[in-house]
This record gives structure tokens, sequence and C-alpha cells, in this order.
């Protein structure tokens, strides 16, 4: 496909990469020269300098013959401009707009057929959602969903004094009395598809899979507590906040949040009527206790500087507040971080990358591609659901007999309204969705047919 | 100062209440009372003159006019406007004192309704129309009219007049034309008031007395043309005076909202639903204070709305001698006398939305006690009301309970007794009219001296225009060349 990326900020290297990897033909608009250089030293990708959103841009840009124009500059404005020209000059083009100011929200979501919009990303309400997803279910790190909502990718992180300390994974089953799956386990930074004599350590990060029913068994029988979040701290008063705390009023959650510039704090107080505003620095642990942290069930660290969100998490896990996410821009050091109990780690940038790069393979669905791709565990783990077509060999084998590649699990099967986490006996006919999850980075997984050996 | 724009604001004004005292001039004329006719004849001539003194005085006045002419300009301009319209009382007779005929007039324009009259019902016809007419001209304002119905050519300092006079911690046009807005005002006021005059005439009330009653009602003032104010109608008329009383002290601009179909935002409106909620619970509490006074329930229920419609809204109307009631029932009164009616109505008092502010402050001052670093806003219907508005009411609070206490000082001068003396000033600078005890709903202020009429009618004036416009007259600022 021919991809127009508008803007070589963090999100557009981002695509840059992964979409360039992927074999696509990438045309990277910027105005600054530099950034754009870089971008061609590293990747395989032509480079058109000037103003994304002016139709000499967008022509020498190729937009014509483009099939996807992503348009994530720093300013909303811009962006919408350059979607909306871009779709004036191409009709069948799909555009991809980054909208963040929450004033435009509701406007956008009316109009995105005026702008000429195919899809809006707003990296910090995706940010907000994640959030609150995990926030729902406290306990696991993280979540990712498959085939409507049904199937769900969690992560635990096995901690000293866990029921899954020293289990071998055969074993599994007694201890969570229903239907799981273990896809990946991450170990010292490593990805692993184990096997059934696996044992699980302390201090490894186990990517269960499981239907989205039986998430809270599945928490009860690891004992793991899950007492409902009731009120919720946020450090920073950035959009992440403002969206976060919007979304937690809507399901009836209380938060609490703390912020270092006053007129911020005003604009919030404004904005937010039901949630607690606090002019301070977070960094002051006075404040942090002054303002009952110990108490609340959760802590969200959102400022802008990583460093802050890693500090204040550490502390807060230390003073044993149940629930910490941290929000970080950078992941480069998640190695590192690994070994820190930040709770969960959230990145609106690779939210935004993974969204981006679902909505590209959905568009090369026709071909048999990934309706969804989910990467999990810091990157090194893909997980994605096809559609079972007529091309797909093995249809009504029993899985048993079917040979994969190293590292390939089919980790679930729906068909129709039903969907089953599989074993040996289980088949996949055509018009099924099934959910492969492939441990094995080096090898890019483009159609169904390419995890059979 | 623009002493010469003033001048002619005043002559304008003057010059409309010439023009009001035309009908009560043809109704003395009608009923042959010579003594009236020729009070309201020589006052109407008095006007002319003046009006065209001032104009001839003011001519080429430069335009400059900002917040301070505003204030003086309201100020002065009623004070100027009662000691014309006394006139035709005092020259008449009917009323042999000029003070009482200015203490009486005053009363009117600021829709109090405390008279000095012993017998009203010994008035000239004539008299007792202007002295009604004063409620109802008073109740929507003089510069209001002189906006909607002559001006015209206003710009922007139009807004200084109309937040001198009309009632309310925060003032806002309807429209984006002041004049558009004033007039938008003024029909709906003339146009409720008409239907109470229908409501009246179909209980069987003479035209005269519907009318009388009608401008009390609607301005919110409380002349009435018996001794015994409502007590000898029916009940079906003091019911229908009822409805209308407490009508006449719901924001206008919820009228004007009704009218453009924003139901929801007026049945969501956080001051129509406190005051609301005021009206009921007050019944509530007197109906079942007063249960053994009265024959039967529908007796009780009758007497106690028409008291707290008639107390909250600041109009003054009494059907029963209230100060006979228990003491608890008293003191709700007194309450609700503060309180007052919503702000941009034709009541006076605190009115329901600085009340409403003033307590969302006091809450969130003690939020911020117990945690200091937590930041919030005060909001009023959703939308935040702004730092200035929150001082200017809390400053307003200040100088309401600072002259209800200065004011209270210098009438016990004249020794009555404190509870007289208090409410007397409660419902003189809440503008309602009947206190307790020796200005209780069956006596009136006839036996107060001289100096405290005049300190009572300086507190009603600053009681309608919310304080400032009378205070500012007092500042030495004012009267300092910029």
């Amino acid at each position: 496909m021919n991809i127009i990326i508008a803007g070589d900020g963090k999100v557009g290297s981002m695509l840059t990469r992964q979409l360039s990897t992927e074999g696509h033909n990438i045309t990277v608009i910027d105005s600054n020269a530099k950034v754009l250089e870089a971008t061609i030293e590293r990747y395989d990708v032509i480079a058109v300098h000037g103003n994304c959103a002016s139709m000499d841009v967008l022509m020498q840009a190729g937009v014509k013959d483009a099939d996807l124009l992503i348009a994530a500059t720093s300013e909303d404005e811009v962006n919408l401009l350059c979607c909306t020209t871009a779709h004036a000059l191409n009709p069948k083009l799909h555009t991809i707009g980054r909208i963040r100011n929450p004033e435009y929200t509701e406007q956008i979501y009316r109009m995105r057929n005026v702008f000429g919009l195919s899809m809006v990303i707003n990296p910090e309400n995706q940010t907000a959602t994640e959030i609150d997803r995990l926030l729902k279910y406290p306990g696991f790190l993280r979540r990712d969903t498959f085939a409507k909502g049904r199937t769900e990718i969690v992560e635990l992180r096995v901690s000293s004094g866990s029921k899954l300390c020293n289990v071998r994974l055969m074993d599994l089953r007694n201890i969570v009395r229903c239907q799981v799956l273990v896809c990946a386990v991450l170990r010292d930074g490593n990805a692993i598809a184990p096997k059934g004599d696996f044992v699980l350590r302390e201090g490894d990060r186990v990517f269960f899979t499981a239907l989205s029913q039986n998430l809270t068994t599945l928490l009860k029988n690891l004992d793991i507590l899950t007492r409902r979040v009731r009120n919720v701290t946020i450090c920073g008063g950035g959009r992440i906040s403002y969206y976060l705390a919007s979304r937690l009023k809507r399901s009836g959650i209380s938060s609490r949040i703390i912020e270092r510039d006053y007129e911020r704090c005003q604009e919030l107080c404004e904005l937010l009527p039901d949630a607690e505003i606090i002019h301070g620095d977070i960094t002051d642990q006075d404040l942090l206790e002054s303002e009952g942290m110990s108490m609340s069930d959760a802590l969200v660290t959102l400022t802008g500087i990583d460093e802050m969100n890693m500090i204040v998490s550490l502390y807060a896990a230390s003073q044993g507040v149940p629930q910490v996410i941290t929000k970080l821009s950078h992941t480069s050091n998640l190695n590192l971080i690994d070994n820190l109990s930040l709770g969960s780690v959230v990145c609106p940038r690779d939210l935004v990358c993974n969204n981006i790069v679902r909505y590209v393979r959905a568009m090369e669905n026709q071909t048999g591609a990934a309706i969804s791709v989910h990467t999990i565990a810091d990157g090194q783990v893909e997980a994605l659901e096809f559609l079972v077509d007529e091309h797909t060999r093995n249809c009504g084998k029993s899985l048993k007999e079917i040979k994969l590649k190293p590292n390939i699990l089919l980790v679930s099967i729906s068909h129709g309204a039903t969907t089953e986490i599989p074993n040996g006996d289980s088949v996949f006919q055509k018009g099924d969705t099934v959910v492969v999850v492939d441990t094995n980075s080096k090898e890019i997984i483009r159609q169904l047919n390419d995890i059979f050996a | 100062m623009n002493f010469k724009m003033m001048g002619r604001f005043i002559a304008q004004i003057l010059s409309i209440e010439g023009f009001f005292m035309i009908p009560a001039l043809c109704i003395s004329l009608y009923c042959g009372d010579s003594m009236a006719v020729k009070g309201f004849l020589w006052t109407i001539l008095l006007i002319i003159g003046c009006v065209f003194l001032l104009m001839m005085i003011c001519r080429g006045a430069p335009s400059a006019f900002y917040a301070k002419e505003g204030l003086v300009c309201v100020g002065a301009s009623w004070i100027v406007l009662s000691a014309i319209g006394c006139l035709p009382f005092w020259i008449s007779r009917e009323i042999p004192s000029y003070v009482d005929a200015f203490f009486e007039i005053v009363s009117g324009f600021t829709t109090t309704g405390a008279s000095i009259v012993p017998a009203v019902e010994d008035l000239s016809k004539g008299i007792l129309y202007w002295r009604s007419f004063s409620h109802w001209l008073g109740g929507m304002g003089v510069l209001v009219f002189l906006l909607a119905f002559t001006g015209g050519k206003g710009q922007g300092f139009t807004m200084h007049l109309l937040r001198a006079e009309s009632p309310g911690p925060s003032v806002g046009k309807l429209v984006p034309k002041m004049r558009t807005t004033a007039a938008i005002l003024y029909v709906i006021y003339i146009v409720i008031t008409l239907l109470n005059i229908v409501f009246l005439l179909l209980g069987g009330m003479t035209l005269f007395e519907a009318v009388c009653h009608a401008f009390g009602t609607a301005g919110t003032g409380g002349f009435g043309v018996k001794n015994d104010s409502l007590a000898s109608y029916s009940p079906y008329l003091q019911n229908v005076t009822t409805v209308f009383m407490i009508l006449f002290g719901v924001n206008f601009s919820c009228y004007y909202l009704l009218l453009i179909k924003e139901w929801k935002s007026v049945f969501k409106d956080e001051e129509v639903r406190l005051y609301f909620g005021i009206i009921l619970a007050s019944i509530a509490l007197i109906a079942w204070n007063t249960r053994d006074l009265y024959g039967s329930l529908e007796e009780t229920i009758r007497h106690t709305a028409f008291q707290v419609g008639s107390i909250i809204t600041t109009t003054g109307y009494a059907t029963v001698d209230f100060d006979l009631w228990p003491s608890f029932s008293k003191t709700i009164l007194l309450c609700l006398m503060v309180v007052g009616a919503c702000a941009g109505s034709t009541g006076g008092g605190l009115k329901v939305a600085r009340l409403l502010l003033l307590l969302k402050g006091v809450r969130r001052n003690i939020r911020r006690m117990l945690n200091p670093r937590r930041m919030e806003v005060v909001r009023n219907n959703g939308s935040v009301v702004s730092e200035t508005v929150l001082d200017n009411t809390n400053a307003y609070l200040s100088a309401y309970v600072v002259i209800i206490f200065l004011v209270f000082l210098v009438i016990s001068l004249d020794g009555f007794s404190v509870a007289t003396n208090f409410s007397a000033v409660l419902c003189t600078f809440n503008n309602i009219g009947p206190g307790l005890e020796a200005v209780g709903p069956t006596c009136n202020f006839a036996a107060f001296s001289d100096l405290s009429k005049l300190v009572l009618c300086w507190a009603m004036l600053a009681g309608r225009l919310e304080i400032f416009p009378m205070l500012v007259l007092f500042s030495r600022n004012t009267w300092r060349n910029r």
C-alpha cells in the first residue's frame, strides 16, 4: 500500500518504522528538513519537505495514488486541514487524523464525513480508555481484547507468595479452574512461548488468554484481591487526566487530581465539576500523604515527565497502594523498568501506533491479512486476529493434526457467537475468527497460512 | 462627572413621571376631587418647567458616560423622582407633611408599601391610583423604562444604568440590544399585570381596585386601597393575589426563556428551585405552627401561603394580622424578609441568587479549610461563577448587614421596642412594608420622627437600588474630578 505519513514526530517515526518494515511504500511529509534527513537515513522511505496541509505538497507526496494518509503533526487544525484537503484531492483515500483537543471531540465525531476523516485518533483519550479498562479489573497489568470483546489476553505478574509460583503449566488448570491458556511468559526481559512442562517463577510476567466472562473467576481463584476501585488519585492534570476523570465519573469512581500549575487547576475545576482538584507538587511526599494517597484504591501517574511518574509510582507501590498505573512516553528502557514495581505501564505512543497498524492491516484484510494486531510483552510478542476464509489450509482438521511453526500458538477460536479457548480436539471452519500469538518476532505473519509449518 | 448628561437623563425621567401623572389627573377630574386635581396639575406644570430648564442648561452635553456616572445618575434620579412625585400628596393636603408625603412616595417607588397614612380609605381615588402606580413604575425601574421606550440611541453605557437599577448579583442582557432587552422585560411585565387585572375582575373586584391591586402585586409593592389590605376580599381574590405575587418574584428572564421555549433551563434553574423550595417549606412550617388559629385547613393554608408569598416577594399585602402569630412563624417571616425574591424580579431583599452564592461560597470555604490545597470553583446552573461576582456578593452582604445595624441604631432614638425597630428596618430596607408590633400589618409608620422617616427613606432607596448607587452618593471619590 502507498501510505503518506504527515508529521515526523514521535508517533510519525514509530509508524514509519513499523509500516515500512511491513513492506508498505511510505512517504513522509514534515516541515523540518533535519528530521526528514534522519528519517531517510534510517528507513527505506521517501520524504517531502513542506507544509502537509498545502495542496502542492500533498500532490508532490503523491496523494493521487496513495491509499492511506496519516496526519500526525502536533497541530490539530493542521491535521484536520491536511485530511480534508487530501480527501478532496483523492476521494478514495483513507485518512487518519490525530485530534487531541477535547473541545473538538464531539464535533469531529459528528462531522467525520465533512472533514473527510476515515478515523480519528486521540492518543490521550485512548490512553485514558486503556487506564479505565485496567482500573475495571485491578490485578491485571494489561488487557487486550479480541473477537469483539469476547476473548482477552491479560497480563499478570507472578509475585512472591502467589499461587502461581513454581507451578507447572500442565497443573495450572487445577488452580484456576477455568479455561485459560498461557500464551507467553516474559522472563528476564525475554519472551518465551511456554510448553506444558514450563514452570512459572517469581517475577515472571504471564500472558493468559481467557474468555472475558472468566476474568473474574481467574482472579478469584488466583487469590488476587479485586476490590472494586472507588477512588483514584491522578498525578498531573494534563489531557489524559481530564479524559480519565470524566470516564471514571461515568462509572461512579471519584477522582482526585493533583496538578502543579495553578491556572491549569482552575481550568480543571471548571471542566470537571465532580473531581477534586488539588494544587500542589506531587514530588512532595508530605502532600501525597496529606491528600490521602495511601487511602486511595489506585494511583495513576500522568505527568509529562517519565522520571517523575516512575518515582511517584515506586513510592506509591512501596506505600501499599493496591493498584498503580504509570504512564511512560518513552519505552526504550523497558528492560530496566521491568524490574521496578511500576504497576501497569501505559504508553500513549504505542497505543496509537498499535491502533493505526491495526487499521492498516484491516485495510489489507481483503487479501487475508490480520483483522487486528496487538503487540504485547514489551513489543516482543504479537497477537493477531484472523478471519478463516476459503484459502485457509487445514480447515476442519483438529489442532493436534496440524503442525504449526515453532513459537506460534493458536489461542482462541470464535465461531459465530461462541468463543472457545482451543485444545487439541478443536477445529476451525471457514468464517471463524482465530487469534494467533507469535513469540518469534523475526518473521512477520501476514496471512493465516503463514502459521502453518 | 458629566453633570450635563445626567441632567438630561433626569429631565427625561421627570417627563416620564409627568406623563404618567396624567391618568391620575384624569381620575381626579372624573371624581371631582378639586384638591387632588390641583395637586396633580401644579406638579405636572412644575415638571414641565423643570424639564425645560434642565434641557436648556444641559444642552450640548458630552457623551462621556461611565460606571460612575451610571451609579450617581441612578441614585440621583430616584431621589428627584421621589421628591417631585410626592408633591401631589402634599399640595392636595391629603398628606399634610412633606416628609410624610416623601416617605409615602419613596415607599411607593421602591415597592416597599410601608405607609404613614392612617386611613387609606379617606384618600381620594386619584391619589390612591398614583400611590399604586408608583409601585408599578418603580417595580421594573424607571431607567429601564427610559431605555425601553425612549432612549434607543444608548451605547455601551446603558449597561451601567441597567446594572445599577436591576436587582441581582449579575446582570445580563437577554438579547444583544439593550433597548430590546428592556422592552422585552417591560412587555412581559405589562402582560402579566394585565392578566392579573383580568383575574381580579373575574373575581368581582371593581376595575379601579383591580388595577390598583395589580399594580401593587406587579411591583411587589403592597399599597392597597383598604385599611385592612386584602383581608376583606374573597378567598378567590386572595389566592389569585398569592399566585401573582409569587410569579412576580421569579426572575423575569425565566419568562423570557419560557417564551423562547427553553423549558428545561427554567425548571433546572437552581435559583427558581430554591425559591419555590423556600416558599413551600415556609408554608408547611407556618401552617403547622398556626394550625389552631384558623377554622379550617383551607383557611390556614390560604392565609399562610398568602403571607409567605407576600413577605418573600417583598410585597407586603396581608390578609391576617401576622403579628398575632406564634413567634416561630414570625421569625420565619423575618428570615423570609431578608431572603427576598429572585434576582431580576421586581422583589427586594438579599435575593435568592445571592443567598445561593453565599451558601456555596461558605461550603467552598469550609472545604478549603479542611484541605488548603484543594481548588474548587463555585458553579451556578453548571457554569462557573467568576471570583469577581463572588467578591461583589460578599461585599454586598457586608454593606447590607452594616446598613441594617446603622439604620436600626438611628431609628432606635424614637424609643419604640427593639422588635418594632428591627422589623421596621428589615421591612423598609428589603422593600416589604409591614413589619412587627408597632409597624405590623394593621399599624403604620406615622409614629416615627421625621429623622427616622428620612433615614428609612434612604434605606428603602438603598434596598431597591442594590445599596451601591445610594452609597456612592456619599463617597468622596464620586464628587472628585477625574
